[in-house]
Order: structure tokens, then sequence, then C-alpha cells
């Protein structure tokens, strides 16, 4: 069977990643679609990069799936981030999620979202017209001081 | 010997993707030291460790030769 949960250097074709969680006992599939945004906070994106520790993402890629799997009853999971060079609109990460019926579809959705931005170890690199930086700890949420490890929320 | 993994700004900033440790045994809290003298350009706050892609919490965690270990900056991917 195909891989339910990778990273690619390749455009993502939103229909492979669709008809991985197709069920007879689904009701819905919910798919999100995370693109290239151009303007972040008045600054105007060029292009993005994105870097990936393969392995270990798809693993904790999988690690989502099995949590929404314990959460949501009969969900099917599938979820592709691509890395490298991406353009403004292209798509760098979709999820597809289907359950027996809409509401679950559409919480676990957001939750895969939330948790890639979590646990997953890929980072973006942001180009503009007067420079470049890769992104770290979008959510503003400290990992530990000094790279001494402590409490974190990464850990399950 | 112990292979370091790098990504991302890591990896620009050294140069390179992996970084090698001349030791057999160490743990992590010995490992971040060790790296921060023999690569003082790196900025290893918030830097966490992967040890064989699991994320490490506790410092006193014992690597050994052979284990994958990777320093992951925070993420920003999605």
């Amino acid at each position: 069977m195909a891989k339910h949960f990778y990273i690619t250097k390749e455009p993502i074709d939103i229909n492979s990643v669709v008809e991985k969680v197709i069920h007879p006992h689904a009701g819905a599939i919910n798919t999100f679609i995370g693109t290239v945004r151009e303007m972040t906070n008045g600054k105007r994106t060029l292009f993005l990069e994105y870097d990936a520790y393969i392995p270990m993402a798809e693993k904790k890629l999988e690690q989502i799936g099995s949590e929404i799997n314990n959460r949501w009853k009969e969900t099917r999971v599938s979820i592709v981030h691509r890395i490298g060079r991406l353009e403004i609109s292209d798509f760098a990460v979709v999820i597809a999620v289907s359950t027996p019926h809409r509401a679950d579809s559409y919480e676990a959705s957001r939750y895969a979202i939330e948790r890639i931005k979590e646990i997953v170890p890929i980072w973006k690199k942001e180009h503009w017209e007067d420079g470049e930086e890769w992104i770290g700890d979008q959510l503003e949420k400290t990992a530990y001081p000094s790279g001494r490890p402590g409490k974190e929320h990464l850990y399950d | 010997m112990i292979n370091v993994l790098l990504f991302a700004g890591l990896q620009e900033k050294v140069g390179k993707s992996e970084i090698l440790v001349d030791k057999d045994i160490l743990t992590i809290d010995e490992l971040v030291s060790h790296i921060r003298e023999i690569e003082s350009r790196l900025d290893l706050t918030n830097v966490m460790v992967a040890v064989n892609e699991e994320l490490v919490n506790d410092p006193d965690q014992v690597i050994r030769a052979g284990d994958t270990v990777a320093l992951l900056p925070p993420v920003s991917g999605g």
C-alpha cells in the first residue's frame, strides 16, 4: 500500500492524497491545503524554502495519524508535506481526513495542522526582497532555553 | 564516534549537514556543551536533541556511538 504520510520534493497531487482516505464507512472527507502566502505582516515573500529531517518527519506525521485515530472513531488520515523551493501559492502541505460524520472531519483536520506545527521536524526559510531567514517557533512556545531540555509540549 | 545531524539554519551556519563528535558515550548535556565548544558559531538556544528520531527531554540521557543524533531548531512546517 502506498504511504499515507510522507515528505516529497515534488508538487503534491491533491487527488492522490484524498484517494488514500476514501472508505465506504466515511460520510465526509475534509481536505486542508496549506499554501505559500505572499504577504506576512506587510512584508512580501518572494519564495520559501523548506527543509526536513525526513525519516523523523514521516514518523511524526504517522504519529499524528495515530493520535487522530485514537481521538476520533473510524478516521482515515493522509498527510503530505512538500520541501525544497516553493513559489507563492504552491501547496506546502495537504491533509485529508475521512470520518463517518462531518463534524469529526473538520476537528481532526484542524488537529492535524496544529500538531504539524508543534512536533514535525520541518523548517521554513523566508526569502524576502531584502533578506532571508529560517523561521522558528511559530507558536511562540519555547522549547528549552540554552540547549538544556526541560518540560516540553512536543513529547507524547 | 557520534554523528550529529544538522538542519535548516544550523546546517547553513556550519556549512555541512553533520558534525562528528569524537566520543563514544556522553549525555545530552555533555553533547550540547561539547558542540558549543567545537562550533562556537552555532546558537543552540531553543535547539532540541533527537536521538534515534525521538526528542529527548532528559539532559542526563546517555548517547552512545551508533545512535542517530540530530539537533532540531524550533519547527516551522505547515
